[in-house]
């Protein structure tokens, strides 16, 4: 054993930490709060400080039995009971049960004369005696600074706060003291100074009428941690942070094909669709049929049984229903079979930021195997670009992580260059569809391209895509001299080209007939000339034969003469003479 | 002096009432220095404007540290006028008696 260590470090015992159970807020701190030191939670009026402290505590006593002590310097119990409990929160329970311990600290200057020398014994006593009644090993101290406009000697004050801050160490307590945002410094009264371990810092901005909550690390000693801003939100379940940026690019990357609902653009795409857990773009101007691409991908889903998240942040639930059951499409029965939810929310119900926590939580409690996100440019329409493009990089890179199939649409404004997307996200995306609006004949058609597809062949053509009853079409496009050919125009060159067809068939046919024709006169003429020359062949063989009988008389009658006129030239000579003679004459 | 005082304040006031008019608690924690101080002031001054109307109730919270609470004791030491009503608090070792007065609401005769 000793062997093994030999030239190792020593283990070194790291910072103990201690989990808040705060959706997000553990990811960023990375696994907590400092175990036993306290912890400055700042920021301005209506942040949620308070929220978070006691968040904290009850998260603690509910899900890490760890009871908790919560001193409350400006609500009294009966109020911060109420104002919990609408976030499902039950304080007076916790109490009854030991688990939380809640201490109203009234403080009126008023009624309080100062005379001669005091410390803050009795805040100790106080805290302490709460603390060991319930065992209690978190303690939330909200907003300490009270003290500071209930006790006029500050220097007591801070020497006080210092013993405290020593105080709830020595308790072993994890301790998360509140402070209100000072001008310059992080908080008021500069508590900062005390709690040095850990200070994380709440914002809650207004940019452009939309608010926007978030928290910053501002220090965590002894610890990495994720120093960006992130958002946060508070909803009915309490407090959540989204810790996007803790997302690396390390996302598996799936083989599995899903299809895109549309059989013929299944082909474009390599045969088979998108990848699974791959983002895709479809942008277009209005009107191009973006929204029923997306429900065409639902419903396939849907019918395979996978779930979907369909986010719409122009139509309501029913719109959307109804519009696509207009191209035979029916998302009712899948949203009633519980596969398939929608989640409609105003773009500028709230900031951007807000709504991809929206969307995370959502993400998060529904579990899908697609998202839909329709339009994703609307969301731009309440943040500034540079914020859209990393935020949305996160939410898309969250969404590969969890290997959800990303579907988003993008309305692509009337003027602009149809390639460009306004938040520049379509480098994020693998898949990229564009579906364009080609006018021709006095009509608008709508022709779709691929513009990307990573890591698949795919399709360089522009089809024409088309709405009908039984939902979308993708047919094949003319392209000729006068451009592409769509609609009217493309069914006016189907009928050309039918006629062209029939057209070249007769004239193929006509021009066999007149081979056939030919054919046959040929024949005949060679018949004819076959007769003539039959005839004229007779009568050669009648010359010949005519003229050798001619030439045998001849001979014969010369050697007849000769033989008469008892010549002594022989007979054969005569008779060849009498041959060549004939020859000589023709 | 503090017949003066007496005879104005409670005219015709029985001693037992009169005892319980002027109902003071003074909170510490142990016999520390601060503590001793102030109860030792205390005394001092209700002896000089309170003879024979008033009665101290020292509580140390080191042994009864639940009590603390209730008069929503944080500095210490507290004096805290439970009667007459409304209740008033002093914080500090009463060294400066002319504070202790106004917040006692003990006018000094003059």
């Amino acid at each position: 054993m000793a062997q093994h260590t030999v030239g190792l470090k020593a283990p070194v015992k790291s910072l103990g930490k201690c989990p808040t159970g705060i959706k997000g807020l553990d990811e960023v701190t990375g696994g907590g709060l400092p175990q036993g030191r306290p912890t400055l939670v700042c920021g301005g009026t209506g942040c949620g400080k308070t929220l978070l402290a006691m968040e904290f505590l009850v998260r603690g006593a509910l899900e890490f039995g760890e009871p908790g002590v919560f001193m409350s310097f400006e609500e009294k119990s009966e109020e911060l009971a109420q104002n919990f409990a609408s976030l499902g929160f039950d304080l007076d329970d916790l109490e009854v049960r030991n688990k939380l311990a809640i201490d109203y600290v009234h403080l009126e200057r008023s009624e309080i004369e100062e005379s001669g020398e005091y410390d803050l014994e009795g805040l100790f006593i106080r805290l302490g005696y709460a603390i060991d009644s319930i065992g209690a090993k978190r303690v939330a101290l909200d907003t300490i600074e009270v003290l500071f406009s209930g006790f006029s000697n500050e220097i007591v004050l801070r020497a006080e706060l210092r013993r405290l801050f020593r105080f709830l160490k020595e308790k072993g307590v994890t301790a998360v003291v509140t402070g209100e945002q000072g001008e310059r410094t992080l908080t008021r009264f500069g508590l900062e100074e005390y709690v040095a371990d850990c200070v994380i810092f709440l914002n809650h901005q207004v940019v452009d009428q939309v608010a926007t909550r978030r928290l910053r690390i501002v220090k965590y000693r002894g610890s990495a941690h994720g120093t960006n801003e992130y958002p946060f939100m508070i909803d009915d379940q309490g407090f959540s942070v989204l810790p996007i940026s803790s997302i690396g690019l390390d996302h598996a990357a799936s083989t599995e094909r899903v299809s895109t609902g549309i059989p013929r653009l299944d082909t474009m795409l390599g045969g088979q669709g998108y990848f699974r857990g791959s983002s895709v773009l479809v942008s277009g101007t209005a009107g191009v049929g973006k929204s029923s691409m997306a429900a065409h991908f639902v419903d396939a889903a849907c019918r395979r049984g996978e779930r979907c998240l369909y986010f719409a942040f122009e139509e309501s639930r029913n719109q959307i229903i109804r519009n696509m059951r207009s191209i035979g499409i029916d998302l009712e029965q899948w949203v009633d079979r519980g596969v398939l939810e929608f989640r409609n929310s105003r773009p500028t119900l709230y900031g951007l930021e807000m709504h991809l926590v929206t969307m995370h939580k959502a993400v998060e409690v529904f579990q899908p195997a697609i998202v839909v996100v329709d339009p994703i440019s609307n969301l731009v329409a309440s943040a500034s670009d540079l914020e859209v493009k990393s935020m949305l990089s996160r939410l898309i890179d969250y969404l590969k992580m969890k290997g959800i199939t990303a579907f988003c649409t993008d309305l692509t404004a009337v003027g602009g260059s149809l390639e460009r997307t306004d938040v520049g996200i379509s480098s994020l995306m693998d898949t990229w569809l564009l579906l364009q609006v080609i006018e021709g004949s006095g009509e608008r058609n709508r022709g779709l391209y691929v513009l990307k597809s990573r890591g698949m062949a795919h399709s360089n053509q522009v089809r024409e895509y088309r709405l009908s009853d039984e939902g979308a079409q993708i047919l094949d496009v003319y392209v000729g001299s006068g451009g592409v050919l769509t609609g009217a125009g493309r069914i006016n060159q189907e009928a050309r080209e039918r006629l062209e067809v029939l057209e070249r068939g007769q004239e193929m046919e006509r021009k066999q007939r007149d081979m056939e024709r030919k054919k046959a006169v040929i024949e005949a003429q060679i018949a004819a000339l076959r007769i003539g020359f039959e005839a004229e062949k007779d009568d050669l063989e009648r010359a010949i034969a005519r003229e050798k009988l001619h030439q045998e008389v001849l001979a014969e009658e010369t050697w007849t003469m000769a033989r008469s006129r008892s010549s002594d030239q022989p007979p054969a000579a005569a008779k060849n003479r009498a041959r060549s003679g004939k020859a000589g004459g023709r | 002096m503090t017949g003066a005082a007496k005879t104005r304040r409670l005219p015709k006031c029985k001693a037992e009432e009169a005892e319980n008019a002027w109902q003071l608690r003074l909170y510490v924690a142990g016999q520390t220095p601060k503590s001793l101080t102030a109860f030792a002031n205390l005394k001092r001054i209700c002896e000089e404007h309170l003879e024979g109307r008033y009665r101290i109730e020292v509580i140390d919270l080191m042994v009864n540290p639940q009590l603390a609470k209730g008069d929503q004791i944080l500095a210490l030491p507290t004096l805290v006028r439970r009667l007459p009503d409304p209740v008033r608090k002093i914080i500090g070792d009463l060294s400066n008696t002319d504070r202790v007065l106004v917040g006692l609401d003990i006018k000094p005769l003059a």
